[in-house]
């Protein structure tokens, strides 16, 4: 069996992933006639697991082992599914930005349930108590498919997901939350179905290499392998699950109608959060189960993201409708999180699992201002407002600083992951990335052109009583715009974790990143002879490429260092 | 071969050069207050808006005093380690910022003209409402800009670049009720982002072929042997694009005259004297790289060439004071950019006449500021005449501005321009030849168009109406005014004599000092240029000032003139490339996007499921067959999973 160690430290994914549901007990047990407290016990719930998840980046080692906070129970014996959790930098980032998200999308629905449920006779099952206790369950569960280790347990969690979110969609959202609910159940089903058959083929490849079926993610990836014809097959039905829940184009058609039906907290639960879980399985399965197949793959895929970063923005550009300008925004975002992935450098990994924390946050805050306007509108559409910025300053503001996030503004986060992204693309791919650099123009276009049609221009009459930012609003949206200005400013910590995570994906597909193309230059040496160089500088010596006499470095050791002949790492 | 000669290395900053990351900090921290304060800041908003570039402006001078008392060369160029800030393998980004000759040199100009235009500010914005934010948002840019100027690694650059973008596209729109003003200023931003695109490329490229993005590694870089030299045009040429997106150079320009949208002040520091010249400065910075592409400092030429020629015909045909400005800074940056392109040696005089330029340019756009405070912000010239009596000192400080620009000895300009011209023709071959007498023909050009303004403007008899009672501006706005006249007098002797902004600036930007025999003796060509700006100014008094200025522009002209009444077409091109084509891919991808994919996926839903109507109205239905279908598959796996496991 598994030699790995089936625990390790404190079991923080399984806390942090059963405290929301502690928080749905206390809405259960909340009789009708204090239903509203539920929101009360809904914040309060994901305040304390977003508190618990910040003790476990304190207590996660930079350089400990791969997985940690590892628990393995046997979940059903017969075919060896196993309730297994851990986290790496990747699993780690996603978390922090699914729970620092969960109390916002709370705090973002405090009104959103009410409304319907007073002697509403088509509400009389829905409410505070079912829309909270809903959301929570999907923090949960999401928490749950980030830090699962088992692929069985994974594909249950990923299936679940969608019973909450299709009730959040269906039962609470806008007048045409049915069709909405029910497409995104639909496309969600196919790719669900989809991965079971891949889920199975892993089992018996498993079961005939081993002897004995296994879903145990660390023993798949170290001990079994899975030949060519195998992995195509398999990496097909993971990858095609996976870009319908990102969603990738041209599988993206769900995501408009749902985002743009979904309240506004569904809306960033469910484009920030919950599409992330996409993208992460590109990472956590495609590439280290399958990289014969990812490899084989990775042109075409780089090709729909490509054309998916400019599509998505330019179908953004020719939206009349707030919100699905921002669900169309973030197809091309998520064009730019798979682009890194697939390239498979450390700067295209680490950069696209920073932009899918940056992008919960600029999503979210976009969401969440489209929602402070349609609130005050009572419309969506972007011909109806005009003149906000003059009415309403703070809203303005944060329109703008949200909207500046979208386009990747330099001191926000959102660049430092979509530069990450490119560069790391560019590198190895220069005419993808160079396509995908005309996204950051067009992303401009739209951005800017709902800025001067929505809060600049003259004060259109009903825009005229729009009053400022309420204070639960500013509660809302204050610590979405410090996160995007903290991550912009220092994206260090959660980097130096994300990064070994991420060399440990790619090392399957590509040994190392690629050297640059002019790193080999030739250095005279003055005076003592090249080979005591070589060795009291651990530098290669390169006869063919250099001539004799001359020590061959890379850039990035400086010559000082040499002449000094002090010691170079 | 490679030698340690090329290794461009910087010392670690002690002492008064660690205080280099508080000229960033004052103005972002006072940005920071007056932006998040709100209106509680309103009362003294204004006033620290002031202090907080003069803090830097103090600070600047004690530097550069340090400076200069420093050994020569490498000594000068310190460099300060602020923190880590994107670190992922190889790719490594510090904030670090850099203290050299050149940097100190952008300090004063944008610390010390940025002060004086902060205090115009107090008087011009007095009655706005919003001053406090107008004073965050200058103070934005104060701090975007210094930290353009000071970071030591490309990527960083890029941060300060984008935020005089942001401080830009904030302050055109300042009144951005205005529909005018909103579409001005997304346009600055939407073509600076085309330019962006080009200096994202040429960052990337760095990358990929040097490993490092920082001004030390890659100018110590480009002299290996393993370096192509089509890399290095590509560099070279990406560079160059986001310069022309910043300055307003050929084909980016068509931003900046609709940019004076903006609020005087804006249009001086921002539209004139800093900003704009931003991509003189990273070209000018970036010099290790064009020294190894002549290809790409050819390219750098003729935009120059172009622009400053286009600038100057633009700037003959309109009516309004500030577009006529602009159009002249377009010109003027046209000669920085030809004067950079020409390479080693010559780096520094185009730095010399962006410092001079800074200055008049500055001064006559606060000039225009205060003529139309006094005549009811009016910006048509058509509607001035006359007002150098009831302006006395705004004629006189816009004259010396006048007599700098267009060249006169011994104003700043005639020394500044002239070693352009000189350097063009210095380089020989036709390209020299070429270029030096286009920006001879320039010189005159500029005397025209800065006539024709002067005699619209302060010349002739009266022609406003009867509502508008010009009258002289506060002294808030005077004392500035008169500072920077001073400066267009002076600058040339203080930075030309001796040599001594050259030599300053060699460690930055390499040896200036002139070598070799001259095409033509310095004398006569100054005589020549001489004549062909007297040339020019008697055109436009023969022309303009002769007779009564019209009230309307004429109508008979030739469709030369109207293509340059219409900016020479530049709008026209965009529209007709971008804009419509790109509107109309929009539409029609948007309703692809509806009925395409989206209809065939109903459609198959459809084929599956029964019509999609009815999916739509058995909802309930569906998600208990939703909830049959999971138990059913969990059934399935069960039953695949145990009969693998049994076979």
């Amino acid at each position: 069996m598994t030699t790995l160690p089936a625990h390790s430290g404190f079991p923080w994914v399984m806390v942090i992933g059963l405290l929301p549901l502690l928080g749905v007990a206390g809405i259960l047990l909340l009789p009708k006639a204090r239903e509203a407290e539920a929101r009360m016990i809904a914040l309060g719930a994901s305040v304390v697991t977003f508190a618990a998840s910040i003790g476990m980046a304190i207590d996660y080692k930079v350089s400990g082992k791969p997985f940690q906070f590892t628990q393995d129970y046997t979940w059903i014996k017969a075919f060896g599914a196993h309730y297994a959790l851990g986290v790496d930098g990747i699993a780690l980032a996603l978390i922090l930005m699914t729970t620092a998200l969960t109390p916002i999308c709370v705090l973002a629905s405090w009104h959103d349930a009410e409304r319907l449920s007073p002697d509403d006779e088509a509400s009389s099952g829905r409410g505070p108590r079912l829309f909270f206790s809903l959301l929570l369950a999907t923090e949960t569960l999401v928490i749950g498919v980030f830090g699962s280790l088992d692929v069985f347990f994974f594909y249950v969690l990923f299936e679940a997901m969608l019973i909450p979110m299709y009730f959040l969609i269906g039962s609470f959202g806008g007048p045409r939350r049915s069709y909405a609910a029910v497409k995104f159940l639909l496309y969600s089903l196919v790719g669900g179905l989809l991965m079971l058959v891949a889920v199975i083929g892993l089992y018996v490849t498993s079961a005939h290499q081993l002897g004995h079926g296994t879903f145990d993610y660390r023993v798949l990836i170290n001990q079994v392998h899975i030949s060519h014809h195998e992995q195509i097959a398999l990496f097909l039905g993971f990858f095609i699950a996976f870009a319908i829940k990102a969603p990738l184009w041209p599988f993206h058609t769900w995501l408009p109608d749902a985002a743009s039906e979904a309240p506004t907290g569904t809306a960033v639960m469910l484009v920030g959060v919950l599409d992330k879980v996409g993208t992460f399985g590109f990472l956590r399965f495609c590439i280290p189960l399958f990289p014969y197949a990812s490899k084989l793959f990775a042109p075409y895929i780089l090709g729909l993201c490509v054309t998916g970063i400019l599509y998505g923005a330019l179908v953004a550009i020719g939206q009349k409708d707030l919100k699905r300008l921002v669900a169309y925004s973030s197809v091309s975002h998520f064009g730019f999180i798979a682009l890194g992935v697939f390239a498979f450098t450390t700067q295209g990994g680490s950069g696209a699992t920073l932009y899918m924390v940056n992008h919960g946050f600029s999503t979210g805050a976009l969401f969440l201002v489209v929602g402070f306007l349609a609130s005050r509108r009572g419309s969506r559409m972007v011909d109806d407002f005009g003149g906000v910025a003059k009415v309403a300053p703070w809203l303005g503001a944060m329109v703008l600083i949200a909207g500046l996030s979208a386009l990747s503004l330099p001191g926000l986060s959102t660049f430092v992951s979509e530069f990450l992204v490119l560069v790391g693309t560019f590198t190895v791919h220069r005419w993808f990335a160079v396509v995908g650099i005309a996204g950051i123009v067009l992303a401009a276009v739209y951005v800017l052109w709902m800025v001067q049609r929505t809060i600049h221009g003259p004060v259109t009459r009903a825009v005229e009583g729009f009053r400022d930012l309420s204070l639960r609003e500013a509660w809302v949206i204050g610590p979405v715009m410090l996160a995007i200005v903290f991550l912009g400013v220092n994206p260090k910590p959660l980097l130096d974790r994300i990064n070994p995570s991420i060399q440990r994906v790619n090392v399957d597909v590509r040994h190392g990143d690629p050297l640059p193309g002019a790193a080999i230059h030739c250095v005279r040496l003055p005076t003592r002879s090249s080979a005591a160089y070589s060795s009291s500088l651990t530098l290669s010596l390169a006869a063919a490429r250099c001539p004799t006499g001359y020590v061959e470095f890379t850039s990035h050791v400086t010559l000082t260092s040499i002449s000094t002949g002090s010691t170079v790492k | 071969m490679y030698s340690a000669l090329h290794a461009v290395t910087y010392a670690k900053s002690t002492g008064v050069f660690d205080l280099t990351f508080l000229l960033v900090l004052f103005p972002a921290a006072s940005a920071a207050v007056l932006l998040l304060g709100g209106r509680r800041t309103d009362r003294w908003g204004h006033l620290l808006g002031c202090a907080a570039p003069l803090a830097s402006f103090v600070i600047g001078v004690i530097e550069f005093f340090a400076l200069i008392s420093r050994d020569g060369g490498q000594s000068r160029q310190l460099d300060q380690h602020l923190w880590t800030w994107v670190p992922v393998a190889g790719f490594h980004a510090n904030v670090n910022v850099l203290l050299d000759p050149l940097s100190i040199t952008f300090v004063l100009l944008i610390t010390g003209v940025g002060s004086l235009i902060h205090i115009y500010s107090v008087g011009y914005m007095e009655h706005d409402p919003d001053r406090r934010r107008f004073f965050g948002e200058l103070n934005l840019f104060v701090a975007a800009m210094l930290l353009l100027v000071l970071a030591d690694n490309y990527l960083l650059l890029y941060v300060g670049w984008e935020g005089v973008g942001l401080a830009s596209y904030l302050l055109i729109g300042f009144w951005s009720h205005k529909p005018s003003a909103a579409v001005a200023a997304k346009k600055a931003f939407l073509v600076n982002r085309v330019g962006d695109v080009g200096l994202s490329i040429a960052i990337m490229l760095m990358f990929a072929t040097f490993g490092t993005f920082s001004f030390s590694g890659v100018f110590t870089a480009v002299h290996g042997p393993g370096v192509r030299s089509g890399t290095m045009l590509a560099i070279g040429l990406m560079l160059l694009l986001g310069a022309c997106g910043k300055s307003a150079q050929a084909p980016l320009q068509s931003w900046l005259l609709d940019a004076m949208e903006g609020p005087t002040p804006v249009s001086a520091l921002i539209h004139a004297a800093t900003m704009v010249t931003a991509g003189v400065y990273l070209v000018a910075r970036s010099g290790a790289i064009y020294d190894v592409s002549p290809h790409a400092r050819l390219a750098v030429e003729i935009v120059g060439a172009v622009t400053l020629t286009m600038g100057a015909i633009i700037g003959c045909a309109h009516d309004d004071i500030k577009k006529v400005l602009a159009a002249s800074t377009m010109s003027q940056i046209g000669y920085m950019m030809l004067a950079v392109g020409l390479g080693p040696g010559v780096y520094a005089i185009g730095i010399m006449h962006l410092l001079t330029h800074g200055f008049f340019k500055a001064n006559m756009f606060l000039g225009a500021g205060s003529v139309m405070h006094g005549n009811n912000d009016e910006v048509n010239m058509r509607r001035y005449g006359g007002l150098r009596k009831l302006m006395p000192v705004t004629f006189v400080t816009f004259g010396f501005g006048y007599l700098a620009i267009i060249g006169i000895i011994p104003f700043s300009g005639f020394f500044s321009k002239d070693k352009i011209i000189e350097s063009a023709l210095d380089k020989g071959g036709a390209t020299g030849d070429l270029f030096g007498a286009v920006a001879i023909a320039g010189a005159g050009l500029t005397a025209f168009y800065m006539t024709r303004l002067m005699i619209m403007t302060f010349f002739g008899v009266k022609r406003w109406p009867r509502d508008v009672h010009p009258h002289e501006s506060p002294k808030i706005m005077l004392i500035p005014m008169a500072i920077l006249a001073a400066g267009s007098l002076l600058a040339g002797y203080l930075l030309v004599l001796g040599g001594s902004l050259q030599h300053f600036l060699t460690p930055s930007v390499g040896s200036s000092i002139e070598q070799g025999a001259h095409t033509i003796s310095p004398w006569v060509l100054s005589v020549i240029t001489l004549a062909v700006v007297l040339g020019g100014v008697a055109a436009a008094w023969w022309l303009v000032g002769r007779k009564p200025v019209p009230a309307e522009p004429p109508t008979h002209v030739t469709l030369a003139t109207k293509a340059a009444r219409r900016s020479l077409l530049g709008d026209d091109i965009n529209e007709s490339i971008f804009m419509h084509p790109g509107a109309y891919l929009t539409r029609a991808l948007v309703f692809f996007d509806n009925r395409g994919v989206d209809g065939m996926v109903n459609g198959l839903a459809a084929l599956v499921g029964g019509s999609s109507a009815r999916l739509r109205r058995t909802q309930t239905g569906f998600v208990r067959s939703y909830a049959l279908s999971m138990l059913a598959g969990a059934l399935a796996i069960a039953v695949s999973l145990l009969l693998v496991r049994v076979g």
